[in-house]
C-alpha cells in the first residue's frame, strides 16, 4: 500500500464520523481528501489542534481585555487625584468627570481576576497546550473524544459571552471579588454587582465549569489509552506529567466550586439560607437563619486552591520541556520532576483552608494546615533546584521561550518563598488581605503562569502555525515583562507589611496607608509600559500566523518528542502514515556524543545507559 | 490633544521596534541562522549577568528605601511575636532567593551556547536530590514549629479578667459595644435590630444591656488584656489591626473572637514616631461593598484613669432607646445620644 492509501484507510478506521471533519488540504501531496467547509475546519472543528488555536486566541482576547482592567484600575490607585476625560467616554456614567466610581473600580478588580485566572490562566493556557500536546507527544490521532473536545471549546465560548454581557447591563459586572463571598455576593442590596451581574457571572462559572470537566476528562482517557506503541508512562514528556495532574486536579475539585455556586444561585433566588444568617441590610431583618458564610468559602477554596495549582502545572511540565531541550540536556531527575508533580497535586487537596486563618478557623485545625501547606514548598523546592541543575553545564540557546522558562523559574522562585511566609499562620494573621498577598500570588502564579504560557507560544507556535515568531521582538518583550514584573510586584510587598490592605479604592483617609503614594504612581506607571509590551506580543503572535518566516524543517529546535516527527503543517490525524512506535525517554540530548536522539529512534545495543 | 498626541508616539515607537525586528529578521537570514544565533545569545547572555547584577541591586536599594515607612515597633505582646517570626522568615527566605537566583543567572549566562561546548549528559543523581528534599525539609519543619507556638498562643482563650469589648462591622462603619460597669455585655436577637435606635439589635429584656455603651471609637487599656468579641450586621468584614499585626473576620450569625494585650499607649506612640497627629487605625480587610476602603474605626490605647473618664462621659444605649420624658434630662443627654445615633448612621 501507498504511503497515501495507508493514511486513508488509517484514518477511517481510526476516526470513524470523525474523519470527515478537519483534514487539513494540500500539503505534502495528499490532497484526495473530502471537501470540508470553512465551518468544519475552523469553527466546529474537532482536531485537537485547531481546537487548540481557538482557546488560545480566545485566551488572547481575554487577556487583552483583564490586562486593559488592571490599567484602569491602576490609574486610579497610582493617580487618585488626576481626572481621566477619555475614561468618561468609554465607561460613561462608571467614570463621571473622568475619575472611576468607587463601584466601577470593584467591578474591574472582580473582573481582572476573574478572566486572568479562569478565562485565561486556565481555559487559555491549560485549554490551549493541552489539547495540542496530549495527542502530538503520547502519539495519538486526536484526543479519546475529539466530540467532547469540541464542546469543551463551545460551552468556554458560552461562559465567555455570558461573563463578557455582563459587563454591559445596566448595573455593571459582578464587583464582589474573584471570590464572591457571600452575603455580599447573595443580596442584591448589599452591593450593586451583585444584582444581575452577579447571576451572569454564577451562570458562565458553572458553565465553565462545564467546559473544563468535559476537558479534563478528555485528556486523562487520552493519556491513559491512547499512547502510542512503547510510549510506556516514564516515558512521557514531563509536559504530559502536567497535563495529566492538571485535569485531575480539576476533575475533582471543579464539581466541588460549582456545588458552592448553585447553592448560592438558590441563596439568591430560592430562598435558601445556605450561606445567610442574622442579617440586616438595607434597613431591614432578613428572615434567613442559620446559614454559614464560612461554608462558600470552604466549597470555593476546595477548588480555590487546586486552582492555583491547574494553572502552574502545565506551565512547570513546558518549562522543563523547553529548558531541557534548549540546554541540550536531559532534564535533571525526571522520576522526581513527576514526583514531586504528584506530591503537589496530592497536597493541593489538603491546604484550601490557609486561605481561611483569619475566618475564625478552629486553631487547632490551622495548625494542622500550617504544617501541609509548608510541606508543599518541599515538592516545589525539588523542582527548582532541578531545574537549575537542567540549565548547569549545558549548552543553552537563547530563544524567547527558553529565556521566559528561566523567568519562569526566576519568578517562581521569588514568590514560591512568599508562600512560606504566608502559609504560615502566625505571620498570615497580619499579611491576610494586604498587598503582600497581591504580589505573593501575581508573582508566583500570575508572572510565572504567564511566562509559562510564553515560552510554550513562542516554543509550539511553529507547530501551530508552521511559521517562527518573530524572535527579535520575543527578545524585546521577554526583558521587558521580566523587569516591569519584578518591578510592579516586588515593592508591593512592603506596602503589604505595612498593613495595607488590598481591593481600597481610595487610601488618601488613612493615616497608616498613605505614605505609598508615590510608589503607587511608580506602579501604574510600570504596568502602563508592561501593558503595551504585552500589545507588541499579541502584535507579533497575530503577524506571524500569516507572515512570519516559514518553516523549513519539521524540527525546528533539534527536539526529542513526537511532535516534530509530524510534517510541518500536519492535517488532522497528524501523521500522514503510521503512528510512530517509541523506544526511549524523551530527554536523550548529549547522550553518547549526540546531539539528540528522537524517542522513534530504537536503543541500539552499544548505547550507555542512564 | 494630547491624547491623541500620545497615542501617535506609542503607535510610532511601535512602528520602529517593529521594523527594527523585523530587519534583524532578514539580517539573520543573510547572515546564516548560525551567526544570527551566536550573536542573539551573547548579547542575551550578557543581560543575564546585567539583570541579575542590578535586581540585586535593585532589591537591596528597595529595602533600604521602603523599610522605614513600613509600620513602627509593634504595638501589642502578640505583635512582637509575629515581627520576630517575619524577621526569621524573611533571612532564611532571602537567603534561598539570592543563592537560587545567582545560581539561576550566572549557570544561563556561564553555558550559553558556544563552539565546542558539550553539554554534559547529568540526568539524575540520587545524592543530590535527597540533600535537596532533606534540607528543605528541615528548615521548613524549624518554620512549621516556631509558627505553630506563636499562632497557638495568639489563637489562645484570653486570659481571666480581660476587658470584654464587642465590635460589629456594617457597611461601612464599625459599632463598637462596650459592658458597662456590671463587665458583661447583655444579649442581642438580631431580628430587633433597627437603625434609629438599636443599631446591634439589643435584646431590653435582659438587664445586662441597660449600662451597655456604644461608641465609633475603640478604647482599650494599656497593658490589659482585651478580648474581642466580632460579629457582622450584614456582610462579612474582617477587622484589621495593623499596628497590633492582627486581623479577624466578622461574619454574620456566626461570632469569632480575637485578643491581645496592647503594650503602648497612643500618647507614647505620638512620642516615639514623632507624630503629633498619630492614630491607631481600625481597618476592613474583607471586601464588602463599595464603601469598603472608607470602613475605618479609630483605636484609642489609654491608661486605667484615661479610659474610666472616657467611658463615664458615656451614655449608654438603652438610654438612647429608652428617652424618659417624666424625668427631665440633664442638658448634656439629649445632644450626646443624638451625637452617638448621628455617628453611627454616617
Amino acid at each position: 500500500m501507498s504511503n497515501e492509501a495507508t493514511l486513508h484507510s488509517q484514518d477511517l478506521h481510526h476516526h470513524g464520523h470523525a474523519a470527515d471533519h478537519g483534514h487539513g488540504n494540500g500539503h505534502d501531496g495528499h490532497d484526495h481528501h473530502h471537501e470540508e467547509t470553512f465551518i468544519s475546519k475552523y469553527v466546529f472543528s474537532m482536531d485537537h489542534k485547531m481546537i487548540a488555536k481557538q482557546f488560545l486566541i480566545t485566551g488572547i482576547i481575554w487577556a487583552i481585555i483583564g490586562a486593559f482592567f488592571s490599567v484602569l484600575f491602576r490609574l486610579q490607585l497610582g493617580y487618585p487625584d488626576s481626572t481621566f476625560p477619555w475614561l468618561e467616554s468609554i465607561l460613561g456614567h462608571w467614570a463621571e468627570g473622568g475619575r472611576i466610581t468607587a463601584e466601577a473600580y470593584y467591578a474591574l478588580v472582580t473582573m481582572h481576576g476573574t478572566i486572568l485566572v479562569f478565562f485565561v490562566l486556565t481555559a487559555g493556557l491549560s485549554g490551549t497546550f493541552s489539547n495540542l500536546l496530549i495527542p502530538l507527544q503520547v502519539g495519538a490521532r486526536d484526543m479519546a473524544s475529539p466530540f467532547m473536545n469540541m464542546l469543551s471549546y463551545w460551552f468556554f465560548f458560552l461562559a465567555s459571552v455570558i461573563m463578557m454581557s455582563s459587563l454591559f447591563v445596566q448595573t455593571g459586572p459582578a464587583s464582589g471579588g474573584w471570590t464572591s463571598y457571600p452575603p455580599l455576593s447573595a443580596l442584591g442590596d448589599a452591593s450593586i454587582g451583585s444584582k444581575i451581574g452577579m447571576d451572569l457571572w454564577l451562570v458562565s462559572m458553572a458553565i465553565f465549569v462545564v467546559s473544563s470537566l468535559l476537558g479534563s476528562l478528555n485528556y486523562i482517557s487520552t493519556i491513559l489509552n491512547m499512547r502510542t506503541k512503547g510510549m510506556s508512562m516514564t516515558k512521557m514528556p514531563l509536559t504530559i506529567w502536567g497535563f495529566f495532574f492538571t485535569a485531575i486536579l480539576g476533575v475533582l475539585s471543579f464539581p466541588v466550586l460549582l456545588s458552592g455556586f448553585v447553592l448560592l444561585l438558590f441563596d439568591r433566588h430560592g430562598g435558601t439560607s445556605f450561606y445567610l444568617s442574622e442579617l440586616f441590610v438595607a434597613g431591614k431583618v432578613l428572615p434567613n437563619e442559620g446559614g454559614s458564610a464560612i461554608l462558600y468559602q470552604h466549597l470555593f477554596w476546595f477548588l480555590g486552591h487546586p486552582e492555583v495549582y491547574i494553572i502552574i502545572l502545565p506551565a512547570m511540565g513546558m518549562v522543563s520541556e523547553i529548558l531541557a531541550v534548549n540546554s541540550r540536556k536531559p532534564i535533571f531527575g525526571y522520576l522526581a520532576m513527576v514526583g514531586s508533580m504528584f506530591a503537589i497535586t496530592i497536597l493541593a487537596f489538603l491546604v484550601w483552608a490557609h486561605h481561611m486563618f483569619v475566618t475564625g478557623l478552629n486553631p487547632f485545625l490551622g495548625a494542622f494546615f500550617v504544617l501541609l501547606t509548608l510541606l508543599i514548598a518541599v515538592p516545589s523546592a525539588i523542582k527548582v533546584f532541578n531545574w537549575i541543575t537542567t540549565i548547569w553545564r549545558g549548552n543553552i540557546r537563547f530563544t524567547p521561550a527558553s529565556l521566559f522558562s528561566i523567568g519562569f523559574v526566576s519568578t517562581f522562585i521569588s514568590g514560591g518563598l512568599t508562600g512560606i511566609w504566608l502559609g504560615n499562620s502566625a505571620i498570615d494573621i497580619h499579611l491576610h488581605d494586604t498587598y503582600f498577598v497581591i504580589a505573593h500570588f501575581h508573582i508566583v502564579m500570575g508572572v510565572s503562569a504567564f511566562f509559562g504560557m510564553f515560552a510554550g507560544i513562542y516554543h509550539w507556535f511553529p507547530k501551530m502555525y508552521g511559521r517562527y515568531m518573530n524572535q527579535t521582538l520575543g527578545f524585546i518583550h521577554f526583558w521587558i515583562t521580566l523587569v516591569g514584573a519584578y518591578l510592579i510586584f516586588w515593592p508591593m510587598h512592603y506596602e503589604g507589611m505595612a498593613g495595607m490592605p488590598r481591593r481600597y479604592f481610595d487610601y488618601s483617609n488613612w493615616a497608616s496607608f498613605n505614605s505609598f503614594n508615590g510608589l503607587n504612581m511608580f506602579i501604574s506607571f510600570v504596568v502602563i509600559i508592561v501593558f503595551a509590551t504585552q500589545l507588541l506580543f499579541v502584535f507579533n503572535f497575530f503577524y506571524s500566523i500569516f507572515k512570519g518566516r516559514k518553516l523549513t524543517t519539521p524540527n525546528p529546535w533539534n527536539a526529542t518528542t513526537l511532535e516534530w516527527t509530524t510534517p510541518i503543517n500536519p492535517g488532522h490525524g497528524n501523521w500522514p502514515g503510521e503512528i510512530p512506535e517509541v523506544h526511549r525517554w524523551a530527554y536523550d540530548y548529549s547522550k553518547d556524543g549526540k546531539d539528540f536522539i528522537p524517542q522513534t529512534v530504537p536503543v541500539s545495543p552499544d548505547e550507555s545507559g542512564h | 490633544m494630547s491624547g491623541y498626541l500620545a497615542v501617535i508616539v506609542v503607535v510610532l515607537i511601535f512602528v520602529v521596534i517593529f521594523q527594527i525586528a523585523k530587519a534583524s529578521e532578514y539580517v539573520s537570514i543573510l547572515k546564516g541562522e548560525k551567526k544570527a544565533r551566536e550573536q542573539s545569545n551573547r548579547i542575551n547572555g550578557f543581560l543575564m549577568i546585567v539583570f541579575l547584577v542590578l535586581g540585586l541591586i535593585g532589591v537591596w536599594w528597595c529595602h533600604d528605601l521602603l523599610e522605614g515607612r513600613m509600620l513602627a515597633e509593634p504595638a501589642s505582646d502578640h505583635g512582637v511575636g509575629v515581627d520576630s517570626l517575619i524577621k526569621v522568615t524573611f533571612i532564611i527566605t532571602m537567603i534561598v532567593f539570592v543563592l537560587t537566583q545567582i545560581a539561576l543567572f550566572v549557570f544561563a549566562w556561564k553555558y550559553q551556547e558556544k563552539d565546542g561546548r558539550k553539554a554534559l549528559f547529568f540526568p539524575h543523581n540520587n545524592k543530590l536530590e535527597v540533600i535537596w528534599t532533606v534540607i528543605p525539609a528541615i528548615v521548613l519543619t524549624v518554620l512549621v514549629a516556631f509558627g505553630i507556638r506563636h499562632w497557638l498562643k495568639m489563637t489562645s482563650d484570653a486570659p481571666k479578667g480581660s476587658m470584654v469589648v464587642e465590635v460589629t462591622g456594617k457597611q461601612f462603619n464599625w459599632i463598637i459595644r462596650y459592658p458597662g460597669k456590671d463587665g458583661q455585655l447583655g444579649r442581642r436577637n438580631f431580628k430587633l435590630t433597627n437603625e434609629s435606635n438599636n443599631p446591634v439589635g439589643q435584646d431590653w429584656a435582659d438587664k445586662l444591656n441597660t449600662d451597655d455603651i456604644i461608641a465609633p471609637e475603640l478604647h482599650v487599656v494599656v497593658g490589659k488584656p482585651v478580648k474581642l468579641i466580632i460579629g457582622s450586621r450584614d456582610v462579612v468584614h474582617d477587622v484589621g489591626l495593623p499596628h497590633f499585626r492582627l486581623k479577624m473576620d466578622a461574619v454574620p450569625g456566626i461570632p469569632t473572637t480575637l485578643w491581645f494585650t496592647p503594650t503602648i499607649t497612643t500618647a507614647e506612640y505620638r512620642k516615639r514616631t514623632g507624630n503629633p497627629d498619630f492614630v491607631y487605625e481600625l481597618a476592613c480587610d474583607q471586601m464588602c461593598g463599595s464603601g469598603h476602603y472608607s470602613m475605618k474605626a479609630n483605636i484609642v490605647v489609654e491608661t486605667q484613669e484615661e479610659y474610666d473618664a472616657w467611658l463615664a462621659k458615656q451614655v449608654t444605649q438603652y438610654s438612647v432607646a429608652h428617652p424618659a420624658p417624666e424625668t427631665p434630662a440633664g442638658p448634656a443627654a439629649p445632644a450626646d445620644s443624638t451625637k452617638a445615633v448621628a455617628a453611627l448612621g454616617k
